[in-house]
């Protein structure tokens, strides 16, 4: 556990300093939110039963917060880190590979919240989104779609060779699953045939467990998308902590 | 003299390619233990095997009593280390990687100390990547020094730096071992070797060829010395010649160039002169260096 904060902290900085990542965790779905909100507006529609395009939109822009992180930013960070040499330097001091996980965990968990206070902020203010749920439900959700994410970034870290195959991997398993899913754009307005293709995603149970609890679900009602979740926060964690490799 | 490296029959092997094929060496507390070598002549994979980064295939190693494989939780405490093939991440700050590195450590020595001896004081807040080489370097050995470790590991050290950053580096290095500090420390660069180490271990295609001082090694070789100088006037030819060290006399022009032998000869030489009332310029001597040890001992001169 020595050189856990510390650690955090500067991985934490050090997320915020790199542009790509902020970019793409913080403005990019705000972004989404302003132009599909100025394209669909949040009038309420029967297709949403009665909310607006925005109102079950945000709680699935959650679903491209966790999933950029997990899937995208958690596997090129550590398998570039791993290729610069700079988890080999940290082989050669105490720090243990779980306490390097863990710091690097809080920093998903910290840039997931503050991608989510964003662009749930400006949706808020410009659009006037209905909030019907508990903010410790869906606190509680992000950890876990975010752990659960994440344990899959460190697996293709570990399987990938290389920071540029970790990369290519990681977009052909995000993009897709970003469309798929319910996270870029709402299910609703998805055909039958690729809802069906959506209950093998991942991230599609993210998506429905946060517009769920979102909209004042109660946890017992999303036991199927919780035990997935916990599922492969579980056994992903565990195969992501086997094959964690520092060099 | 305690052994505090012990390195018995080490072998290590990548497919077919055998890098180290059986080592037996041992490091003694507090000296500046070098390994020099060409590339590929099996330093790296020595010293990672040392550093506990790598497994051997066979042979025993034991550093401080641990073996740096098994024992690896409480043998990192005790060891600094600069490695080749390592980088930190780019935007991060050098207080930052010194209060990172730091927190890893149960006794960690003062952060801005060790700025300061590397002279690293005024580039506290600036990133990583905008360090020059030896910056950089100095940076890596700070870290190194972090735990107060009583051995540090430096492989390739000063590998691409210009030749002022790469005698700063040995001043730095000597101040490591006056606090106490054993160095192991591998080179490509005999010139380093020979005027940095206590006692060099020449590696080739993965065996020890050598284990001694640098300048017990040169001694070995019996070499002949010889003094090259500009004589202004006259002819010292027979005066020279008549030392009994000297064994050759050559002129062109007015460049001499005189050969000999022995612990008196360059003295002999120049007290000749100086009675004879030669006036001479340029005087200097071309000694046999560790390199002239590796084109001995494996007939091909090292490829720097």
């Amino acid at each position: 556990m020595r050189g856990l904060k510390q650690l955090a902290l500067i991985t934490f900085k050090l997320y915020l300093r790199e542009p790509v990542a902020a970019f793409f965790t913080l403005a990019f779905p705000t972004m989404l939110v302003l132009l599909f909100g100025s394209i669909y507006g949040n009038e309420p529609a029967a297709i949403f039963g009665g909310r607006g395009s925005m109102d079950v939109s945000l709680p699935a822009y959650s679903g491209l917060i966790v999933g950029t992180i997990g899937l995208m930013s958690v596997p090129i960070t550590t398998a570039g880190y791993r290729e610069q040499g700079i988890l080999r330097r940290f082989r050669v001091t105490p720090l243990k590979p779980w306490t390097y996980i863990l710091a690097d965990q809080c920093t998903n968990l910290l840039m997931t919240l503050m991608g989510m206070a964003l662009v749930s902020g400006v949706a808020w203010l410009l659009y006037h989104v209905q909030f019907e749920g508990q903010i410790w439900a869906v606190l509680l959700a992000v950890v876990l779609g975010t752990l659960a994410m994440s344990a899959l970034g460190y697996i293709i870290a570990s399987v990938a060779k290389g920071a540029r195959m970790a990369q290519v991997v990681s977009m052909v398993i995000f993009y897709p699953m970003l469309f798929l899913s319910g996270a870029g754009m709402p299910i609703e307005i998805l055909p039958d045939s690729i809802r069906r293709v959506s209950d093998f995603l991942p991230l599609t149970y993210v998506v429905r467990l946060m517009r769920g609890l979102w909209f004042g679900d109660a946890f017992s009602a999303h036991w199927i998308e919780v035990g997935i979740l916990a599922g492969i926060t579980v056994a992903g964690g565990l195969l992501a902590a086997r094959l964690f490799r520092w060099e | 003299m305690t052994a505090i490296v012990r390195v018995e029959d080490l072998k290590k092997k990548y497919g077919e390619l055998e890098a180290v094929k059986g080592l037996s060496f041992e490091v003694e507390q507090g000296e500046i233990f070098g390994m020099v070598g060409p590339n590929g002549a099996g330093k790296t994979t020595t010293i990672e095997c040392l550093e506990g980064l790598r497994s051997p295939d066979s042979g025993q190693l034991s550093v401080f009593g641990l073996d740096p494989w098994r024992d690896r939780s409480r043998f990192v405490e005790k060891i600094g280390v600069q490695l080749q093939e390592s980088t930190l991440p780019p935007r991060l700050r050098v207080s930052e990687a010194l209060s990172l590195f730091a927190a890893l450590y149960p006794d960690p020595a003062p952060g801005e100390e060790l700025l300061e001896r590397m002279g690293l004081s005024e580039k506290r807040n600036v990133a990583i990547a905008k360090l020059s080489g030896g910056q950089r370097q100095r940076l890596h050995i700070a870290l190194a020094l972090i735990n107060r470790p009583e051995l540090v590991f430096l492989d390739e050290l000063t590998t691409g730096l210009d030749p002022q950053a790469r005698r700063s580096m040995w001043d730095l290095v000597r101040e490591i071992r006056q606090d106490g500090c054993t160095v192991f420390l591998t080179t490509h660069f005999m010139e380093e070797a020979e005027r940095l180490c206590d006692r060099v271990a020449i590696l080739d295609e993965g065996q020890l060829i050598a284990l001694d001082s640098p300048q017990a090694m040169i001694r070995s070789l019996e070499r002949k010395k010889c003094v090259v100088f500009e004589l202004l006037n006259g002819n010292a030819k027979q005066q020279l010649a008549a030392i009994p060290e000297v064994t050759g006399v050559e002129i062109n022009g007015e460049r001499v160039s005189v050969e000999g032998f022995g612990e008196r000869f360059i003295s002999s030489v120049v007290a000749s002169l100086e009675n004879g009332g030669a006036e001479f310029r340029d005087l200097r001597t071309e000694q046999p260096s560790l390199e002239d040890v590796f084109l001995q001992l494996t007939g091909r001169k090292m490829r720097e």
